[in-house]
Order: C-alpha cells, then sequence, then structure tokens
C-alpha cells in the first residue's frame, strides 16, 4: 500500500483539528460510566455537531474494563474511527493498552491515581486529581463512584470547548428533570472545569466549534425506533425472552405501551407483553396470537433465533403472520455476546426445516428501525407468513442521530381476513389454503368468528385447499408450489433498497444494515483518490426488481457485509446466477463496527491500485 | 332407533349431538382417548356451548391428534410437541371471550413439554389442559414415557428403571389452580370434573389415565383399563351444578363442600376422604402418598383455588376481543408521534 495514502484515522487528512476527532474512553463497567458518556455525545450534539457513540463493553455487569468511542465529524462521517485521537483512561486494568491505542500527537487524559508509568514522550498527557476533585465537591458518599464519572466530562469540556449549558440540558434530559442528580453531576463538571482552567495548559490541537449540522435530528438508539415504530404498526402482542443486545426493544415496548396504547374508548390496553421461559415458548406465543389475527411479535438474537426455528418452520408452512426482530450479535454460539454482528442473514431466511424462504429486513437507521416497525407487521398480515427484521448491535445498542419518525404513509394493511359478513356473501364457501387471487395469498378466518362456516384446524401436518390433514402427494406438492408463488409475490412489496448513483461509476457497491455510515465514509474517501462508486443499500430480501437491475448495470460490485461468508453475497449470487462472477464478497468480522479505513484498502486493493 | 333419536335431539342453542363431532377418528379401537373425546362432544351438546365460542389447541402425539375428532365447527390449533401452551397463551389473547381447551399427553407434556406445562400454570392461563395419560409413546410405537411406572415392562422396551414424573404433583408444585385426575374408564367422574373445568377462569390441569390398547393395556399396568378399573378410588362424589340451576342433591353439612365459580356454577363434594381439603396443597400431596403406598389409583380433584387471578386478567384488555379491534383503536395518532418526537434529545 502507497505510504501516502490513509491508513489509519489517526494519520488522515485533518484538514484542522475542529470538529473532526475521534476519542475512546476506558472506565471500569458498572461504574456508571454510560451517563457521562451520554451526557458528552448528547451536549456534542446538542451543540450542532455531527456525533456517534459507540459502547464496546465486556459481557459482565461490573468490574471489567469496558470502552466508549465517540466520534465528532463535520463531514458527518460517524462509522466507528479505527483509532482515537483522544483517549481518556480511568480503569486502572486496561491503562496501558488504552495508551497504547494513541498515534503520534494523541491526547491522554488520564485519573492521577492509577499507578501506571505513561512510558510514551510523543503524546499530550493531562492527568487529573480525580480523588480530590470528588473529595472537593459535596457528595453524599453512596454515590462518589457515578458522580466521579463527571470529571472527565468536566476535562473534556474544557479541553475541547464544549458548551456548558448543552452539557447541563443534556443532564436533565437524562434524568429526566430530576432536580438533585442533575445539581450533583453538574457540579462535578463545573468544579473540575474550574481546576482545569487553573491548572492545566492546554497544549493540543483538538476542539469542536457549534455548528448547526444536527438542526432537526434527534438521537436515538434502533432499539427504541423499532419499540416506537411497532407500537404505532398496532402491535397487540409481544412475547420476548431476554438476550443481548435485543432485550432492549422489550424495555422500550415496555415503557411506551402503556404511555401510548391505551384504548380510547376503555382505558384499557390494546396489547399484552409477555416475558416467556424462553425463546421456544416466546415464538410459540406469537404463532399462536399470529394465528388469532393479532400484530404479534418477538425481538431476540442469534442464540434465540437458532431456538425458534420449529416454529418459524410451522408459522411459515400454517402461513401465521408474526414479525420477529433479530438484533444480530456475533455468532456462532454464545460468541462475541457483547459485539456486533451481520451474521444471521442465512440463519433467518431459510429458518426452518424443509423449503424455507423467509422474508428479511434490514434496517439501516433508527428512523428506518421505526418504519419497519410498523410496516413489518403490514407485510406479516399482507402475506401471512414470518417477517424477520435484521437490526444488530451496533444499530440497536448505540445513540444515533436520525431524522423525526414519521407517521405511517400508509393505513394498516390486515391482509385477507373474511369475518362473519364476508362469510355471508361468499354463502360459507371458502377454503384456508385456496389460492383466489392468483397471487398465492390465501385468506384465512380468525378464532372468534361466529359463522357456522369459519373454523378450520391449523396443523404443522399436510394439509389441502380446505385444511383438511391429508399426505397425498399432488396436494403436497400444489402447497410448496403456492408458497413459492406467494414469495415471489412478494418481491415487489418489500422495501426496495436505496440507490446512490449520482455520476458515472462502473462499480457498483452493496450493503446493509449498520454497514452504511462507514461504506457512506468510504466512497468519499475513494472518491478522492479517484475511484467513483454507486451504492445500493439493501433493505429486504427477496430483491426487488431495482436490485437485479443495479447488478445488471455494474460491472463490477463489491458485496459489503459484517460477516465471515459474505452472507448477501451468497444469495445474491444465488438470484442472479449469470451475473456472479461480477460480485465479489468484502466481508469480516471481528466483532467491532465497519470501518471506512478497512473498506477503503480492500477495494482499493481490488481494483488494483 | 332410541340413539338415532338422541342424536338428532336439538339442544337450546339449536345444535344436534352430531355438530359437536369432528372428523372420523384415525385412533385405535377402544383407545382411552376416545372416550374423553365422546365426552366432550356430550358435554358440549348437554351444556347448551355454541361450538364457534370455543378454541382447541394441541401438541403432538395421539393424544394431540384428537381434537380433530370432536367440535369440527370450533377453531383449534394443532401445534407443536410440547408446545402447546405456548400456542394456546398467544392465541387467547386473539379472543378471550373464547373458552379455551387443550389437549396434550404424558410425552407431550411430562418429557418434551415440561417447561411450558409448568410455565403455563405459574401464569395461569384460562386453559383446560386435559393430559391424556397412558405412559407410554403411541405414535411412535411404544417406548416409554416420563409418567411410566418404575418397573413396568414393556416389549421390546425392556424394564423401565426410572422413577415416574407425577402430573399431580407437578401441578400441584407449580401453583395451579385447578388440579384434578381422572380415569378414561370412569366416565361420570371425568365428565363432572371436566364441566367443572370448563367453569374455572383460571388453569384447570386434568390428569387422565387414558389407556393405550396397543401399547400399555396389560392387566398389572397402572396405566390400563383393568387396574384403573380394580384400583380406582375417588377422593369424594364429584357433581357439577350449573348456574341458575336449583341444586336438588341430599345436603349433609358435615361431609359436604361446595365450590362457587366465578359464573356461578357449584362444585358439590360429597363422601369426601377423609384428611382432604381441596384449598391444601400439603394435604393434596399427602394423600398422593398415602395412594402411592396402598397401590391404589386416587382420581377426583385435588386442588382448587378460584381466588388467583388469571394472565388475561393480569394484562387489563378490554372487554371486546382484541382481534376486532381497528385501526383507530391500535395505531396511535400523528399528534402522538409529535410528542414522541419532541421528548426525544
Amino acid at each position: 500500500m502507497p505510504e501516502n495514502k490513509a491508513t489509519t484515522d489517526g494519520e488522515r487528512q485533518h484538514e484542522d483539528n475542529i470538529n473532526d476527532f475521534s476519542l475512546t474512553i476506558g472506565t471500569v463497567n458498572g461504574s456508571g460510566s454510560q451517563t457521562s458518556n451520554l451526557t458528552l455525545i448528547r451536549a456534542l450534539f446538542k451543540m450542532g455537531i455531527p456525533v456517534s457513540g459507540k459502547n464496546l463493553y465486556p459481557s459482565n455487569i461490573q468490574g471489567m474494563p469496558t470502552w466508549f468511542t465517540i466520534r465528532v465529524n463535520k463531514r458527518g462521517h460517524l462509522g466507528r474511527a479505527p483509532q482515537p485521537d483522544l483517549v481518556v483512561a480511568m480503569c486502572p486494568e486496561s491503562f496501558e493498552d488504552d495508551v497504547a491505542l494513541l498515534p503520534p500527537g494523541g491526547v491522554l487524559i488520564s485519573d492521577d491515581s492509577i499507578r501506571k508509568d505513561v512510558k510514551r514522550d510523543d503524546i499530550i498527557h493531562y492527568p487529573l486529581p480525580v480523588r480530590k476533585l470528588v473529595r472537593g465537591g459535596d457528595i453524599p458518599r453512596s454515590l462518589t463512584t457515578y458522580v466521579s464519572n463527571m470529571i472527565y466530562v468536566g476535562a473534556l469540556a474544557y479541553i475541547l470547548g464544549i458548551d456548558q449549558e448543552m452539557i447541563r440540558q443534556a443532564l436533565e434530559f437524562h434524568f429526566g428533570g430530576k432536580e438533585k442528580p442533575v445539581r450533583l453531576n453538574f457540579q462535578m463538571v463545573e468544579s473540575t472545569i474550574d481546576y482545569c482552567t487553573e491548572n492545566l495548559q492546554k497544549i493540543d490541537p483538538f476542539r469542536v466549534e457549534a455548528m448547526d449540522a444536527t438542526a432537526g435530528l434527534k438521537l436515538i438508539s434502533g432499539n427504541e425506533a423499532a419499540a416506537l415504530g411497532a407500537a404505532f404498526g398496532g402491535v397487540q402482542f409481544v412475547a420476548w425472552y431476554p438476550i443481548t443486545p435485543a432485550t432492549g426493544i422489550a424495555d422500550m415496548l415496555n415503557y411506551h405501551l402503556p404511555i401510548l396504547r391505551k384504548d380510547p374508548e376503555t382505558g384499557k390496553n390494546t396489547f399484552a407483553v409477555i416475558q416467556a421461559e424462553d425463546e421456544l415458548s416466546a415464538a410459540g406465543m406469537v404463532v399462536g396470537a399470529g394465528w388469532g389475527g393479532l400484530r404479534a411479535m418477538t425481538s431476540t438474537s442469534g442464540p434465540g433465533l437458532s431456538l425458534m426455528t420449529e416454529f418459524a418452520s410451522l408459522a411459515y408452512f400454517s402461513e401465521t403472520p408474526l414479525v420477529v426482530w433479530d438484533v444480530q450479535r456475533v455468532g456462532p454460539s454464545t460468541g462475541l455476546p457483547t459485539r456486533t454482528s451481520q451474521g444471521d442473514v442465512l440463519l433467518a431466511h431459510y429458518l426452518g426445516h424443509g423449503d424455507t424462504q423467509n422474508i428479511v429486513l434490514f434496517p439501516g437507521s433508527p428512523n428506518e428501525c421505526f418504519q419497519f416497525g410498523w410496516q413489518a407487521f403490514d407485510l406479516a398480515e399482507r402475506l401471512q407468513t414470518p417477517v424477520y427484521v435484521l437490526s444488530d448491535l451496533d444499530l440497536g445498542v448505540n445513540q444515533w442521530m436520525t431524522e423525526p419518525f414519521e407517521y405511517p404513509s400508509t393505513p394498516m394493511d390486515r391482509g385477507k381476513i373474511l369475518w362473519e359478513e364476508d362469510l355471508e356473501q361468499w354463502k360459507g364457501k371458502w377454503g384456508r389454503y385456496l389460492d383466489v387471487d392468483g397471487d398465492g395469498i390465501p385468506y384465512r378466518t380468525l378464532p372468534g368468528n361466529k359463522h357456522p362456516e369459519s373454523a378450520w384446524f391449523a396443523r404443522g401436518t399436510g394439509h389441502d385447499e380446505f385444511a383438511r390433514y391429508t399426505e397425498d402427494p399432488d396436494e403436497w406438492w400444489k402447497k410448496m408450489e403456492r408458497l413459492a408463488v406467494k414469495y415471489e409475490s412478494s418481491r415487489e412489496m418489500v422495501p426496495p433498497p436505496e440507490i446512490e448513483s449520482d455520476q458515472k461509476a462502473d462499480i457498483g457497491l452493496v450493503g446493509y444494515g449498520s454497514a452504511d455510515p462507514a461504506i457512506q465514509e468510504a466512497r468519499y474517501l475513494l472518491e478522492q483518490e479517484g475511484i467513483s462508486t454507486h451504492y445500493l443499500r439493501l433493505r429486504a430480501v427477496p430483491f426487488t426488481e431495482s436490485v437485479h437491475q443495479f447488478v445488471k448495470d455494474h460491472s463490477r460490485l463489491y458485496v459489503i457485509e459484517m460477516n465471515r461468508d459474505g452472507q448477501v453475497h451468497q444469495l445474491l449470487s444465488l438470484d442472479l446466477p449469470g451475473e456472479a462472477e461480477k460480485l465479489t464478497s468484502v466481508a469480516k468480522l471481528d466483532g467491532l463496527p465497519l470501518s471506512a479505513v478497512w473498506l477503503v484498502e480492500q477495494i482499493r486493493n481490488l481494483e488494483g491500485q | 332407533m332410541a340413539k338415532r333419536k338422541r342424536k338428532l335431539e336439538v339442544n337450546q342453542v339449536g345444535l344436534t349431538k352430531d355438530q359437536y363431532q369432528g372428523a372420523e377418528s384415525t385412533l385405535c379401537k377402544g383407545c382411552g382417548h376416545e372416550s374423553i373425546s365422546n365426552q366432550i362432544v356430550s358435554i358440549m351438546h348437554e351444556m347448551n356451548v355454541v361450538p364457534e365460542n370455543i378454541v382447541k389447541f394441541s401438541g403432538i402425539g395421539c393424544s394431540s391428534k384428537s381434537p380433530t375428532y370432536f367440535l369440527g365447527r370450533s377453531f383449534g390449533f394443532n401445534g407443536l410437541h410440547g408446545r402447546m401452551p405456548s400456542i394456546a397463551t398467544g392465541a387467547v389473547f386473539a379472543d378471550h371471550t373464547l373458552k379455551a381447551l387443550g389437549f396434550s399427553g404424558d410425552g407431550d407434556t411430562a418429557s418434551i413439554g415440561m417447561g411450558q406445562f409448568k410455565h403455563v400454570m405459574r401464569r395461569n392461563l384460562p386453559l383446560v389442559y386435559i393430559i391424556e395419560n397412558n405412559g407410554v409413546y403411541g405414535l411412535t410405537k411404544g417406548q416409554f414415557s416420563a409418567t411410566a411406572d418404575q418397573g413396568l415392562e414393556l416389549s421390546k422396551q425392556g424394564l423401565n428403571p426410572y422413577m415416574p414424573v407425577d402430573i399431580v404433583r407437578e401441578a400441584l408444585a407449580s401453583n395451579a389452580t385447578f388440579i384434578a385426575r381422572a380415569f378414561s374408564g370412569d366416565v361420570s367422574q371425568l365428565r363432572e370434573i371436566i364441566k367443572a373445568a370448563l367453569s374455572h377462569e383460571g388453569i384447570a390441569v386434568i390428569d387422565v389415565i387414558s389407556p393405550c390398547v396397543s401399547f400399555n393395556n396389560e392387566d398389572d399396568a397402572h396405566h390400563s383399563y383393568s387396574w384403573g378399573r380394580e384400583h380406582e378410588v375417588a377422593i369424594h362424589d364429584l357433581a357439577y351444578v350449573p348456574p341458575r340451576e336449583e341444586i336438588e342433591i341430599d345436603y349433609d353439612e358435615t361431609s359436604t363442600k361446595t365450590v362457587t365459580m366465578h359464573d356461578g356454577s357449584l362444585i358439590v363434594l360429597k363422601k369426601i376422604k377423609e384428611g382432604h381439603d381441596i384449598s391444601s396443597r400439603v394435604k393434596a400431596v399427602n394423600l398422593l402418598d398415602e395412594a402411592d403406598e396402598k397401590g391404589i389409583l386416587l382420581t377426583g380433584l385435588f386442588y382448587i383455588n378460584t381466588q388467583q387471578e388469571n394472565l388475561v386478567s393480569i394484562k387489563n384488555l378490554p372487554d371486546e376481543p382484541l382481534n376486532r379491534m381497528t385501526e383507530e383503536r391500535l395505531r396511535p395518532s400523528a399528534e402522538a408521534l409529535t410528542q414522541v418526537n419532541n421528548a426525544l434529545f
């Protein structure tokens, strides 16, 4: 690789060091540092500066090192930066490793009570007397550990020039306006700033300046956005089992549904949320509820999805609508349970035994988590089949800048349901699995229908068009062929891709989900090097005609994803065997969100430059 | 002729007994499960139940096939092995005004489905949960189930060295709110227990010893007809009195207990076995231990708790079924979304 090309963020072309750097904060987990970290990104966001924050945490509750990385970028490039410009080292255990992260010229802010030598003379070091500052504050003993994390917020506010008023606003939001914690935490920030003003000589070049790049935007996690989307999608039944990193969806449903979903007529709940005993049971409950005509969903991650397989197969075959959110983490097995991944694409698409093809959606932002939160129900009920929404830990758990949520653009689509009056009109003549309309989608009735011809017996065993048990070979084949027709019908119902092809380019990039920011930034960096690209952000399987066209229109395509085996690359190659030679997999999974720097390197090499 | 006439008899909801039948059974001739199916048909007809107001669930196995063979006009879901309770849980929320009946077997409940069995009881789902218990796996041709007695010998399987799971004890340990055991060879008691269970608002677990004529019906097998007939001892005479019906039963205050159900019906227990109290789980366990020592099949209502709130009630739903609700009541307004957006940072 040529020496003069950007290799790491530390050596990248800083135009200046204003609103363009990244920061890693190393703390002990369970010490309450999350409040400080969120306060920092919220304050920066309120200053109008594009910012992202990513939590890199161990699968542990208390006592192990944990990191939070903040990226500030005036151009809005917010993917993970592989190397920090500043390090806040508050965790004794990871101190040496954290110091080693810094490039020459980097900034180290540390707790001076950590008795470890800093053996580097190529960095700027600001030690902070954390204990002394805590003792100086009037803080109840039980809260000192938590509040002491505000010291690095204060120090960064001084060093980078973060607006104190914005810090106060961030704390007010965090504590829901509770006066006492806001005051205690803010006092710690202020007293640290006072200390720094008197004792700390700023000699580094990094600083922030207010912008207006975040006006109108919101900071929110994908999990909360998904829960809100489901609430506006009319979700009626939720069953779930705790699992990192999907638990936030259920937590947020439990928080928002009681506020948003009281029946306007009776004041009672129009929903039920049940914490199941395991994922098998959670899946079974949503199958039951979906069959009963409720908008039913569950949220899980890879291991839970594996457990749901048998029910997935039953739902596909019995044609039961339901929505499964898979907030992906690293597998196989327990894997890296607190790290992000796009490794469940093939599992979700084929989930079930026998011939199964499932609809999979890929939200790429919290805004899309909201949108798919409601839209997934429309698709599931229209197509009478499970819909799998594949989010991931990075998108689900971390705070992302996003447009305010938009009200659902279409009325609820409850699909082909026959009630008493419909059956009257049809003179009671109907078959649960009859393809009346030629789109592979039959009609269904729901329990509670009082028409004497309404009832049918759902089963996972072979059945004819009237849902009667049969082992007849022709009936079986007819059913499986119809399910294939139904899948084809779904192709133009699923969300189409977002395509960026503003200029002439031979190269097409294909990506999805939380890889988006890194791909966007990589396109910018590649363009600087004279490599123009078009970009298709995939939003669903099956692939729409526009996906096929994009592949056909380009001579070289790179399918970018966070897994080892290039799972979407495989699906695209299967879907378009004649084009498969043009498709190259650019896939990596090490538990970290994708970085533009790595991606640029890959594509540059593949392009032979 | 007389039999045919009775079949055509129209009940108060205008239905003949035939209209409570299902598809033709494919179970073995003489299967204990058939007797249970027949009683369901007969009870529903007698109690003037509208079949559309019933919803049936089952897992996998011989027992779980049976819901196909009765109540053809009721919705039903024959789900997965051991997972009947979870499907029922979700479906009950679709229309909680329906009466839910679950059918399972000893393999389906006490082996693969033990987890769901335990948790559905803990949640007190309004569900009549009937376990057709024969001690063997029938559909896979006669393997021991978890309820098979220790020392049971089956052809091809040899001797069962393991201790059995007792479904009634499991239910007692898991806070089920209605726990009974019946014998499919004792139809009169079975009928009364099922009727009482239908009036219970929470989970009603009925462990029905239901012989498998093909694989486990030797005279000395504890799940056989002959052993059951010779060793059954009822802990009381149980009579179910529907709501608004006058009680015409001899009333002996000392040996009779009456339980009033939420729908106004009564369970009248007479000739109660000494030492039993249907509100005491401990006493139920003592009776079961005693029965084991004596080598008898104890049947009847072991325990009832009509006070525990059921799962649907805990979730505070409107009276109208959720699956009838339209967009106006399910999708919050645009103003609500504006408020959500404004509340975000």
